[in-house]
């Protein structure tokens, strides 16, 4: 069924602009190649980006250059490894998280970490008494610097809408069943503010490094929708 | 407005799915609009580009995956600000250069942009309207635009909690009528105020709210 909608537009692109032609094969296969299971990408949107594409270049409004440069700046670079380092920093040293609690934006920077989506940070700390969950309920804003571009679940209707008016169901349904003693407390980032949940550092991990510690640190316990487990219940 | 992307506590969404080895981009075509929609030099205001994807009609909203939000939003902005026409985007053939004579971001640049970000901090000195324990309620307000006010603590009662500072002010900014500058502040609403008394005790929603978003309690 994709397959002959893509070859219909094609055809029709094709036919609409010769220019075209060399590239639309090229991304139909990339397209193929790349389409994930969980999301059924139609192939307009691929060709569609190529005609843009291919009109911004020509235009002189793009460089290619820079648009590989931040592909792979996000693809390569700027992801949750960050924040797991800001985590495991906290967890090992009390002085840098007071800074990180008091100041977050300002103790990222000291580890080299901020910028887009990120100017302006504060992290949340979750306690025996406390859970936090992040969440973007009218579009998708998440701490870059810190954890890379949000997740497809992250910005999905079932996540924006029900995080707030449910977030006990949803971390149940999730693996994460919080005991009605424990506050939760839902962040929705409304404005230009991005917030980073220091989840609790698991028992049994004092004699990690920070480095080992900042590798059991995950993208979904810096949301808020699980917590770090310790190293024996990852195998 | 009251779209369709205000979406907080509405209701049967379906599951949510974390999928562990999610890759940071899908297809290729995903990883081109999201550089396109960076590097682009718009003549448009900070925020136009979120405000024109929730201008989009509800049912392709929902239909539609996130990136070809961004793809609709980008080109419908291209195309309102002339930089682009329509029909270059349907032939995928230039009929003219950068005329506009727009800015072309360098892959050198790239890194250091990223770095430097776009701070909405504002220098303008602004007096805060409400104090840190204040009981304020968020108005009942259905601007239709762009506001960062949800629906679902309009009219609700909640306390100040921390003042972030003077911030532009996006409701005003993404429709092009100035920046607006005022204090932004971190408000707590009890999840028993917002959802009522069904709502664990204890448990809070926290939202960024403006001066111009809130009242006296």
């Amino acid at each position: 069924m994709t397959t002959t909608r893509r070859d219909l537009l094609t055809t029709a692109m094709t036919a609409a602009g010769a220019a075209l032609t060399p590239r639309l094969a090229d991304a139909q296969q990339r397209t193929q190649a790349d389409d994930h299971d969980h999301q059924v990408v139609p192939s307009d949107p691929a060709l569609r980006t190529k005609a843009l594409e291919s009109v911004l270049v020509a235009k002189g409004l793009v460089d290619r250059a820079a648009l590989d440069a931040l592909v792979d700046a996000y693809e390569h670079h700027i992801g949750p490894r960050n924040g797991a380092r800001v985590i495991a920093r906290a967890w090992v040293d009390d002085a840098y998280k007071r800074r990180l609690l008091s100041n977050a934006t300002a103790a990222i920077a000291e580890l080299g970490y901020g910028g887009e989506e990120g100017e302006q940070m504060v992290v949340v700390e979750n306690t025996g008494q406390v859970h936090n969950l992040i969440v973007c309920t009218l579009c998708s804003c998440y701490p870059w610097p810190v954890l890379g571009l949000p997740p497809v679940w992250y910005k999905s209707a079932a996540y924006r809408s029900r995080s707030v008016i449910d977030p006990r169901g949803l971390l149940k349904e999730l693996g994460l069943e919080l005991s009605p003693d424990v506050e939760v407390r839902v962040w929705d980032s409304t404005a230009e503010v991005r917030y980073l949940v220091l989840p609790q550092r698991p028992a049994g991990t004092e004699k990690l490094s920070e480095s080992q510690l900042a590798a059991l640190v995950t993208r979904d316990a810096m949301v808020g929708i699980a917590q770090v487990r310790p190293p024996e219940a990852r195998a | 407005m009251n779209g369709i992307h205000d979406m907080g506590g509405m209701q049967d969404m379906g599951p949510v799915r974390p999928d562990k080895n999610e890759p940071v981009f899908h297809a290729e075509w995903e990883r081109r609009v999201f550089a396109m929609d960076e590097a682009i030099d718009g003549d448009w205001p900070g925020g136009a580009g979120r405000y024109q994807k929730e201008l989009i009609p509800p049912a392709e909203y929902l239909r539609m995956s996130y990136y070809e939000r961004w793809l609709r939003g980008l080109s419908e902005l291209l195309v309102k600000s002339g930089i682009v026409t329509q029909s270059e985007l349907e032939t995928g053939i230039a009929e003219g250069g950068n005329t506009k004579g727009r800015k072309v971001l360098s892959a050198a640049e790239v890194r250091p942009r990223i770095a430097a970000g776009f701070p909405s901090t504002s220098k303008v000195p602004a007096v805060a309207k409400f104090h840190l324990g204040e009981r304020v309620r968020a108005r009942n307000i259905n601007p239709s635009a762009h506001t960062r006010l949800p629906r679902y603590a309009r009219g609700k009662l909640g306390t100040i909690e921390r003042d972030h500072g003077v911030f532009v002010f996006n409701d005003s900014e993404a429709q092009g009528l100035g920046d607006k500058p005022q204090h932004l502040y971190s408000v707590r609403f009890a999840a028993r105020e917002l959802w009522g008394s069904e709502a664990p005790p204890g448990d809070s929603v926290h939202l960024d709210l403006w001066d111009d978003h809130l009242e006296p309690a």
